[in-house]
């Protein structure tokens, strides 16, 4: 447990130090929001209508794009070879990655998403829907992420290709997403999206550490 | 002529297209069939086999 | 005095595995199923365009239908195609199936490439637009790009063995996501489109549509398994050659 424990921490460490690039991706999410009305025009009614689903394409676009953070820096620095034959299972290290990088990654982006709200002219409710859906949401992105980053993390030009993977692949989480929040579903279609999206989250949490681990040791054959 | 009906131009593009679509994926597959076969005829003519099939 | 390494009898098991005896038993093959290939394409052509009636609802452009549905099937087919091959590499590590899946990806991300080309123009007289966002073809061109991002990362990869693993992994990690994404398109769909628009009607189809239909898919289902076998061997070659390069280079030093 400790060992557990002290790689969330140390990645957290590493990740808040000089140098490191863990907040760009929260402005990239708002950048994200705030160029959206240059594009589609500054009307409150049309952005409050598609808000959530802004907000939900910024966080996407912000997890993918930070993908390529899990494994690599630890690739390059060997790191990645002391965890295949460290005393915690491979499975267990991944797991400890997956919520480190859901705090650097997806939770200040759920702190950055009043100012999104405020933008897009999103009422409280609206955005109160928008942020449990964004919790219960991330965890399985990052969940699926990490096969993406783990399929990925032996190729020197990489980067791109693993949110390119993932993208088909979380469609679902990205339609439950915006499905719990949206104003035209009746109140009982979001609960169910919402449940949905809470179940997808967890079966993903369980089952991807497991691919994303054995993805990372044929990678190193 | 067999009748189309009034969307006779839809029908002919799908078909046309998914036709050469077909015809093109089989000339790629003999066309890189046929290169790669070149490329070990060569290899043999300059000398290089396997291992199995030196010692023949 | 020649030490005999021949396996001593070939089984179905080494007929598939061993590269060399899959090469030597699939080259009788191939003409063969080419000459089916053909021989079913020219009568389910014949039947779809001269022998079939049309449909009472949409009329003549129902013989899209013809072309269009058995690509779809075919997408999904070879995905599974490539799934198996996932499990023969990954359970087995069957020499062969690293090179069953790659050789198939291309075929298959071809015709689901059609399945949308010929989707969107059966939609264009029947809804009125090319597109529509309808379950069925939604998901079809979510399976296309899983089929280009699996491609890239073919390309991507120096080493084709480590390649095959990891894209293993990833192909079988799709196929478990691809029935969830289908499941959460349709219910997307129903939430924005209330009104379903099916490009093939529920009630049954007539023998007459029928037969066509099915010597159509048959006909495309013997195109992909002539065309995979022969992408699986000038894979096989293409391997040999390649490592016969290196040996030839390494020695010249």
């Amino acid at each position: 447990m400790t060992g557990f424990l002290a790689l969330i921490g140390r990645d957290l460490k590493l990740a808040t130090r000089v140098g490191s690039d863990a907040l760009t991706l929260v402005l990239f999410f708002v950048m994200v929001g705030v160029i959206v009305p240059f594009a589609i025009g500054p009307d409150s009614a049309t952005l409050s209508r598609l808000a959530p689903g802004i907000i939900w394409i910024a966080a996407f676009l912000s997890m993918l794009l930070g993908l390529d953070r899990l494994f690599r820096a630890d690739d390059e620095d060997g790191s990645l070879l002391l965890f295949r034959h460290a005393g915690l299972p491979l499975e267990m290290i991944v797991v400890a990655k997956v919520i480190a990088h859901w705090l650097l990654t997806a939770l200040p982006l759920i702190v950055a998403s009043p100012v999104l709200a405020i933008l897009l002219a999103m009422d409280f409710p609206a955005w109160e829907k928008t942020v449990v859906s964004l919790l219960l949401g991330t965890p399985g992105l990052v969940a699926l992420g990490t096969i993406g980053a783990a399929v990925t993390v032996s190729l020197k030009r990489g980067g791109l290709i693993a949110p390119v993977l993932i993208m088909p692949l979380s469609i679902p989480i990205l339609i439950f997403g915006t499905g719990a929040i949206a104003e035209a579903s009746p109140e009982g279609l979001s609960k169910a999206a919402l449940l949905f999206l809470a179940a997808i989250s967890l079966v993903t949490l369980v089952l991807a550490p497991f691919a994303a681990a054995l993805a990372l040791r044929l990678a190193e054959d | 002529m067999l009748d189309l009906g009034p969307h006779a131009i839809f029908i002919i593009w799908a078909y046309v297209g998914v036709i050469v679509g077909v015809v093109a994926l089989i000339a790629y597959t003999v066309f890189d069939s046929r290169r790669v076969n070149a490329h070990l005829k060569a290899l043999d003519a300059r000398g290089i086999r396997r291992r199995s099939e030196r010692n023949s | 005095m020649t030490v005999d390494l021949a396996v001593k009898k070939p089984n179905w098991f080494s007929r598939l595995a061993n590269p060399g005896q899959f090469l030597a038993w699939s080259k009788a093959w191939i003409l063969p199923l080419s000459i089916l290939t053909a021989l079913l394409f020219a009568a389910g052509l014949y039947l779809a365009l001269f022998d079939s009636p049309p449909d009472y609802q949409m009329g003549e452009t129902v013989r899209i239908m013809y072309i269009h549905v058995p690509n779809a099937w075919l997408s999904q087919f070879v995905y599974a195609v490539m799934a198996a091959a996932s499990i023969g590499t990954l359970v087995w590590r069957h020499p062969l199936a690293d090179v069953a899946a790659k050789s198939a990806a291309p075929l298959g991300a071809v015709f689901t490439g059609l399945a949308l080309f010929s989707g969107s123009l059966w939609g264009r007289p029947t809804w009125g637009t090319f597109w529509e966002w309808d379950g069925r073809m939604t998901s079809t061109l979510i399976l296309f790009l899983i089929y280009l991002g699996i491609i890239a990362l073919w390309r991507a990869f120096e080493d084709q063995g480590r390649a095959g693993r990891v894209i293993a992994v990833f192909t079988l990690v799709g196929a478990l996501d691809i029935p969830v994404v289908k499941w959460s398109v349709d219910w997307w769909n129903t939430l924005h489109q209330p009104a379903s628009i099916s490009l093939m009607g529920s009630e049954h189809m007539p023998p007459s549509m029928l037969i066509p239909l099915l010597v159509m898919t048959l006909a495309f289902t013997a195109l992909f398994v002539t065309l995979h076998i022969v992408r699986i061997r000038t894979e096989i070659f293409r391997r040999r050659a390649e490592t016969l390069e290196r040996q030839a280079a390494a020695s010249l030093g």
